[in-house]
């Protein structure tokens, strides 16, 4: 089912949550909605959801404009951070739920009920636990048969709200692998808010960037890592080197040091913020030339690339303490022979630069 | 070592337990057993008569019908009250959530002249139901609204933090299922207040049981009508008649003991059915 968002806005009090927001989503796809906390994304969520109500702008759900709709009558599945399990009836019971409240003549019979649940429940592979109470499981497993309860109605697009949120890191890779494989196999429109741009890079089919009530930029994982199109996706997603200053030719001056940006259209004099990922960053040796000027922090030598952590010299932002990090392959780094403490300058093959307001 | 097993890391189970029996006895088993003490003395036969008198039995059964009828009726609207206080927020809510207390607070006595005198045939309540043919004070009816006066906060206060604990996720979690409003009702939250409602109904009963004061205004006090069990066992004392009010009074505990005890093996059983363990 395709969902269309037009023009919702939604304010708490003098808080606006979400600021005139668009949204196309296709049918079939995993999509991620991804941010800092506070940036409207569950309220986005719950609002397509049919748990909170716009002030402006309606939802449209398979072509059908929903956003007088009831929450029972939107055929979405929901699930929930804390799981929200129904702590007096069993497993089996809880997601029989939604068959049993279905109005008399919907109601599958009980051997169907029987059935279905325990259909789901293999799917889930939890049906092993199916006569115990929902305090009787792991977080991981209370989070599958939470799904498993949202299936059984058969909805057409499945809604998750920060489904990993609260289980430990092992646990969450795992699961996030096995519903990457359960949507594979089921193929329902879902959306799942995040904030952790790792889960939404690794799982999603498209990530929608959101920051202070608006969307930032709509696109593929690929997309939105290498190809940030504004200054905060470049910020919020990956390890990125910042860099702040005022354009001087065909470099970026900051403080003393000068940047070259490979760029010809920018005017003279504006103010620009650069970024740089760490393994687009390199280091060379000596005091004096081009680059910024940082000293040698420390330096990581696990895994296959080596991570060198740096401090500026300058006053790259004003007397705050700026750490540059850069990844050097161990050829590079035996090439350098860097030692802590030492000066050298940065910079990078590159540059992405954004106006600063 | 021999007590290895029974060793704990929080000391004080000893010493805690033997000073809630002595606490216990010096304060409730003693006093109470010596209505049994008092009774016995007077010989099986002399015991039933004053315990199975006509007028007695009449008094067993408005006292107890009563109270489990106020503590009914307080469960409904008591639950209707607490939620209200937990979920909205209304001008004078905090007014409001204090005025709950109030039966707890006013002397019995209080209430009961008050009561009497807006239920009475010309009171601001009773002369509404005056052309009706209804009488409330000096009925029956008047004892029960005095018992729902004074079972009220039990009620309210012993689900209101049950209320709070109750996360809107639920709801929301059985709405988006596809369940109405009243299914919701009856298959999510219904079963979580459970227990502590039967633990306000208990509460509220044991209390309307022993309730004298407020009652004995309203009730007009006919016999075989309107008289309550405590009214027999003051008036059997006033006769001088200590023995016949100690066996009125040992029935009283016994049928108390006994609805208690299985209100609270309910409240138990429903607690453990909620989950709420482990």
């Amino acid at each position: 089912m395709s969902i269309e968002v037009k023009n919702i806005s939604k304010s708490f009090g003098s808080f606006k949550a979400l600021d005139n927001v668009n949204l196309n989503l296709p049918s079939g796809e995993l999509i991620a909605l991804l941010g800092p906390s506070g940036c409207g994304k569950t309220t986005l969520l719950r609002i397509i959801a049919g748990l909170e109500f716009a002030d402006e702008g309606s939802i449209i759900l398979s072509g059908e404009d929903a956003s007088e709709k009831h929450v029972r009558d939107r055929h979405v599945g929901f699930v929930f951070q804390h799981y929200a399990l129904f702590r007096h009836l069993s497993v089996f019971e809880n997601v029989a739920f939604g068959l049993r409240v279905k109005p008399k003549p919907q109601r599958p019979p009980e051997k169907e009920i029987r059935e279905r649940v325990h259909r789901l429940l293999n799917l889930v592979q939890l049906d092993w636990v199916a006569d115990r109470r929902p305090s009787q499981l792991s977080g991981g497993q209370r989070q599958r048969i939470a799904l498993a309860r949202a299936l059984a109605v058969e909805p057409q697009v499945l809604l998750l709200d920060e489904p990993f949120g609260a289980l430990d890191a092992k646990v969450r890779k795992e699961l996030r692998r096995w519903l990457r494989r359960l949507h594979d196999e089921l193929h329902i429109s879902s959306v799942f808010v995040t904030h952790d741009q790792e889960e939404a890079l690794e799982v999603a089919d498209s990530i929608v960037l959101m920051n202070k009530g608006r969307i930032e930029q709509i696109g593929s994982p690929h997309q939105i890592y290498n190809e940030p199109a504004t200054s905060f996706a470049y910020s919020f997603i990956g390890n990125v080197n910042e860099f702040r200053g005022r354009v001087e030719g065909g470099y970026v001056r900051i403080g003393n040091d000068l940047l070259p940006h490979g760029r010809s259209d920018l005017s003279e004099g504006s103010s620009v913020i650069a970024y740089a990922r760490p393994h687009d960053t390199e280091i060379v040796k000596g005091e004096t030339g081009e680059g910024v000027s940082a000293k040698v922090n420390r330096i990581l030598a696990s895994g296959a690339v080596t991570r060198v952590e740096l401090i500026a010299n300058g006053d790259a932002r004003e007397g705050k303490k700026d750490y540059f990090e850069v990844e050097v392959t161990p050829d590079d780094l035996a090439a350098l022979s860097l030692s802590t403490g030492e000066s050298v300058r940065i910079r990078s093959r590159r540059l992405s630069l954004f106006g600063d307001n | 070592m021999a007590h290895a097993s029974t060793r704990r890391v929080l000391p004080g189970f000893g010493l805690s337990l033997g000073y809630t029996l002595i606490y216990l006895s010096l304060i409730v088993l003693i006093p109470l057993s010596s209505v049994f003490f008092l009774s016995a003395g007077m010989g099986w036969d002399r015991f039933i008569d004053a315990a199975t008198a006509p007028r007695v039995v009449a008094s067993y059964q408005l006292s107890f019908g009563a109270s489990l009828l106020a503590a009914a009726i307080n469960v409904v609207f008591g639950l209707i009250l607490a939620w209200v206080l937990v979920r909205y927020t209304f001008p004078g809510k905090k007014i409001v959530d204090a005025l709950v207390d109030l039966p707890f607070a006013l002397p019995t006595a209080v209430a009961g002249i008050s009561l009497t005198a807006i239920y009475a045939k010309n009171g601001w309540v009773g002369q509404f139901f005056e052309p009706f043919g209804i009488q409330i004070a000096f009925t029956p009816i008047g004892i029960l609204i005095a018992l729902v006066f004074i079972g009220l906060p039990f009620i309210v206060r012993t689900v209101q933090p049950i209320i709070e604990d109750l996360d809107v996720e639920f709801e929301e979690a059985a709405a988006s299922l596809g369940a109405t409003r009243l299914q919701t009702f009856r298959r999510v939250v219904f079963p979580t207040l459970l227990p502590a409602l039967l633990t306000g109904f208990a509460l509220a009963f044991a209390r309307a049981v022993g309730e004298y004061g407020s009652v004995i205004f309203i009730a007009g006090n006919i016999p075989f009508v309107s008289e309550i069990t405590p009214l027999m066992i003051i008036t059997k004392l006033e006769q001088y008649d200590y023995e016949g009010a100690a066996a009125v009074a040992a029935v009283m505990l016994l049928v108390s003991f006994a609805l208690l005890l299985i209100i609270n093996g309910l409240q138990a059983w429903t607690t453990r059915r909620a989950g709420r363990e482990g």
